[in-house]
């Protein structure tokens, strides 16, 4: 009888433990296969130790893509926070309008990623895209939109902006409807301007809001892989290979696998290191929202 | 506190050790599992006495298919298969733009999860090596396992030849194992949009150079001519391998060039010597003068799509892609599309390179003689020449469908399509040189083919893609 209370805390997180194990699991086989020479044309690898994490650290390759990667997922999250922010605001004012586009906002991001790519692709189509068709009465009908490399990683940057920017908004909407109300009662009481109390009281007490948002779109836009793959593959050349796409090909397509997966092992710990200091950088900022509400 | 229940060590080194479970048990797992037996023969053998259709009645072949139209004939011809034989077939079918991928991850995993499959002949470069496919030789020659009517002669020998090979990189095709069935292929040929090349006064290219002149021709004049939007040529342009094997290869070959020299078995990129520069020069400028617009995103569908729309002058690719647009109310061009070799090369030369659709079997199978009966019949007479008059099974793999009367006059209404087959059908062949790393030189191939288009110096891009093929391919 003694020994049912002692399993019962055990118990109660065994589910998170299997869990755990599930993603353990695959993490450790990948990471375990890194350390070998493990390819289609090798079913039987030898051990090479760290020799792909040196190749992969060793390629230009690797750092183009590093540096791809790098921009659009700054490009992205910060496009995305500006916008989302904006909107909120926006849509703070209670009226009918603001609630019926909160509802409508909520639609790209109920669409699948690959299938917005897919959508703009089509729609940036220089001679049938409707883009184009639209900008045609400004002079601006020939845009060649993803046939140069900086036009291919905007216009992904684009559709993700497309997509996920309601993301942003909807939580910073909610944090803006989640601010105490004592402290804008008493800077209204001052004469506070709407300005001061934006950049004082407003901002500061939504950053942790923010931050949150900056964190999950950053570190998604890190990884990403089915907007630019849907849209242009990559191209022109090598303009738009982030690392994903680098460790897809090299995994699956060409099959080297404990390459492609070296790649991978590289990315998450950037990810992880990524997320690391943003993380940190969001207790910061907790802190001091806490001390201006207060 | 009670010592068992909040023991933070104890608890960890549960947890550590349950983690560590997967992950050590991961390390005798294997990779992939490639434990068949090389030295074993094989399953062919073990099929003895008379031939008989109904050998395997009752059994269940399971088929992994791209969505195409040659599949579609061949579902819809199924129930004769098993009329014939007692046995079932069940099947998935992907869209090719993610069927390779399933197939190799199936493959790779070490699963019987498909008995048999369609393939390209690329795919045995990269199947074929780690032991994933079955050599279908043995039971070729296995009169027990083979029906006499089943006539291997009667195959282009070329095609034959294609899904043959030694699994050595850069040995010649033709030689080893036959690692899968040609089924049904495409040779690369140029479609043109008649009515155009009627109103300016066209005749069809015969060198490359006229190609490309007529190229830039079309996209200047068609649209004063009442053709809204028409450019001149659409050839592929996506980062993908598939840009590099239809149109480019076949012009590249015809030029006399090659994509690697193999000099005592070591493989030397060949895609930088000066002629090839030049050659790669003169294509990327005949799309940018005649090209489509988003030209790097252009896949066979663009391509096939826009000869139908009367968005494209020209077609320089799959003679089915333009096939699928001629016949009769599939498109608005159809009734308006002929065909023509394309052009010769300097030395009159019509070296055309093919993609063959072939069928394999999984060496992993456990169901190997009833898939070799559905393969064979896949592969035979009947249904093939079913599939080609009743479907949209083209271009024949056997020589006597493609004299069928019954198949010419099908295929007569469309201009020049058998003329045209028949002048390139023996120059079509395989134009790369087999090696492994195939799907990486061509998809590396085709973003130096963008980065050209794009304005870079041909010469010190595809310098790069040859330093860069050379360690991985030599």
């Amino acid at each position: 009888m003694r020994a049912r209370p002692a399993l019962r805390p055990y118990l109660l997180i065994l589910p998170a433990l299997l869990l755990t194990c599930g993603i353990l699991y695959p993490f450790g086989l990948g990471l375990y296969y890194t350390l070998f020479d493990f390819s289609a044309a090798k079913p039987r690898p030898d051990l090479v130790r760290l020799h792909n994490y040196e190749t992969v650290l060793t390629q230009d390759a690797f750092w183009h893509s590093a540096w791809v990667t790098v921009l659009y997922a700054v490009g992205a999250a910060g496009v995305e926070t500006v916008l989302g922010v904006a909107v909120a605001l926006l849509l703070h004012r209670s009226s009918l309008a603001g609630r019926v586009l909160e509802k409508i906002l909520i639609l790209p991001l109920m669409i699948a990623p690959v299938i917005a790519a897919i959508m703009w692709k089509l729609m940036l189509q220089p001679s049938v895209g409707v883009i184009n068709h639209l900008l045609e009465p400004f002079g601006l009908g020939g845009v060649q939109w993803t046939d140069t490399p900086a036009g291919a990683l905007l216009s992904s940057i684009a559709v993700d902006v497309w997509v996920y920017t309601p993301f942003v908004a909807i939580l910073a909407l909610a944090g803006l409807r989640s601010l105490p109300l004592s402290p804008f009662e008493a800077a209204q009481v001052d004469g506070a301007g709407p300005w001061y109390t934006f950049r004082r009281l407003t901002l500061p007490m939504l950053w942790p809001y923010v931050m949150v948002a900056v964190i999950f779109r950053f570190m998604d836009s890190l990884k990403v892989f089915d907007i630019i793959y849907a849209l242009t593959e990559g191209g022109p050349g090598d303009s738009t290979v982030v690392l994903q796409i680098r460790a897809y090909l090299e995994a699956i397509r060409f099959q080297r696998y404990s390459f492609g997966i070296s790649y991978t092992i590289v990315l998450w710990a950037v990810v992880y290191l990524a997320a690391m200091v943003l993380v940190r950088h969001l207790g910061r900022i907790q802190r001091k929202a806490a001390e201006v509400s207060a | 506190m009670d010592r068992h229940v909040h023991d933070r060590r104890r608890f960890l080194a549960l947890t550590g050790a349950l983690a560590a479970a997967p992950l050590l048990s991961a390390c005798g797992t294997g990779f992939g599992g490639d434990d068949r037996d090389e030295g074993g023969g094989s399953a062919a053998d073990d099929v003895t006495g008379a031939f008989d259709w109904k050998r395997e009645k009752g059994a269940t072949v399971k088929a992994l298919l791209n969505k195409h139209p040659y599949t579609d004939a061949l579902i819809a011809d199924l129930k004769s298969f098993t009329e014939k034989t007692g046995i079932e077939v069940t099947y998935d079918v992907f869209p090719e733009d993610n069927y390779f991928d399933k197939l190799t991850v199936d493959l790779a995993g070490g699963r019987a999860s498909y008995d048999v499959f369609m393939l390209g002949a690329y795919m045995v470069w990269q199947y074929g090596p780690p032991g994933w496919l079955e050599d279908l030789g043995p039971w070729m020659r296995n009169s027990s396992a083979t029906a006499a009517e089943w006539d291997r002669e009667d195959f282009f020998p070329n095609l034959l030849r294609a899904d043959q090979w030694s699994l050595k990189a850069g040995a010649p095709l033709g030689r080893g194992g036959q690692y899968a069935l040609p089924w049904g292929w495409e040779t690369n040929v140029v479609a043109y949009n008649t009515e155009v090349f009627r109103r300016l006064g066209l005749k069809p290219a015969e060198s490359f150079e006229e190609l490309r002149e007529l190229a830039g021709v079309i996209k200047r004049k068609a649209p004063g001519a009442g053709f809204d939007g028409m450019y001149g040529i659409a050839v592929r342009g996506s980062r993908s391998w598939a840009t590099i094997h239809p149109g480019f290869m076949t012009m590249y070959a015809r030029n006399g060039l090659r994509d690697f020299t193999v000099e005592g078995g070591k493989l030397t990129p060949a895609m930088n010597s000066p002629e090839a520069v030049a050659f790669t020069e003169d294509w990327a400028d005949m799309v940018r003068r005649g090209g489509p617009p988003s030209w790097t995103s252009y896949t066979w569908y663009q391509c096939s799509g826009d000869l139908g729309a009367r968005k494209a002058g020209m077609l320089f690719d799959a003679d089915t892609a333009a096939y699928f647009q001629a016949v009769k109310g599939a498109s608005p061009a159809s009734g308006k599309i002929a065909f023509h070799p394309g052009p010769k090369g300097p030395d009159g030369s019509l070296a055309t390179n093919m993609w063959i659709w072939s069928l394999g079997m999984n060496a992993r199978s456990k169901r190997k003689s009833a898939a070799w009966l559905f393969l064979q019949w896949a592969t035979g007479k009947e249904h093939l020449r079913r599939a080609a008059l009743d479907g949209d099974h083209i271009d024949p793999v056997r020589r006597s469908i493609g004299r069928d009367g019954a198949y010419r006059d099908k295929m007569r209404h469309l201009p020049g399509f058998i003329e045209t087959f028949e002048t390139v059908v023996d120059q079509t062949k395989i134009q790369f040189t087999p090696q492994a790393q195939f799907f990486d030189a061509t998809t590396s191939w085709a973003a130096a083919l963008q980065e050209v288009y794009g304005g870079k110096s041909a010469k010190s891009v595809l310098d790069g893609l040859a330093d860069d093929l050379s360690s991985k391919v030599g």
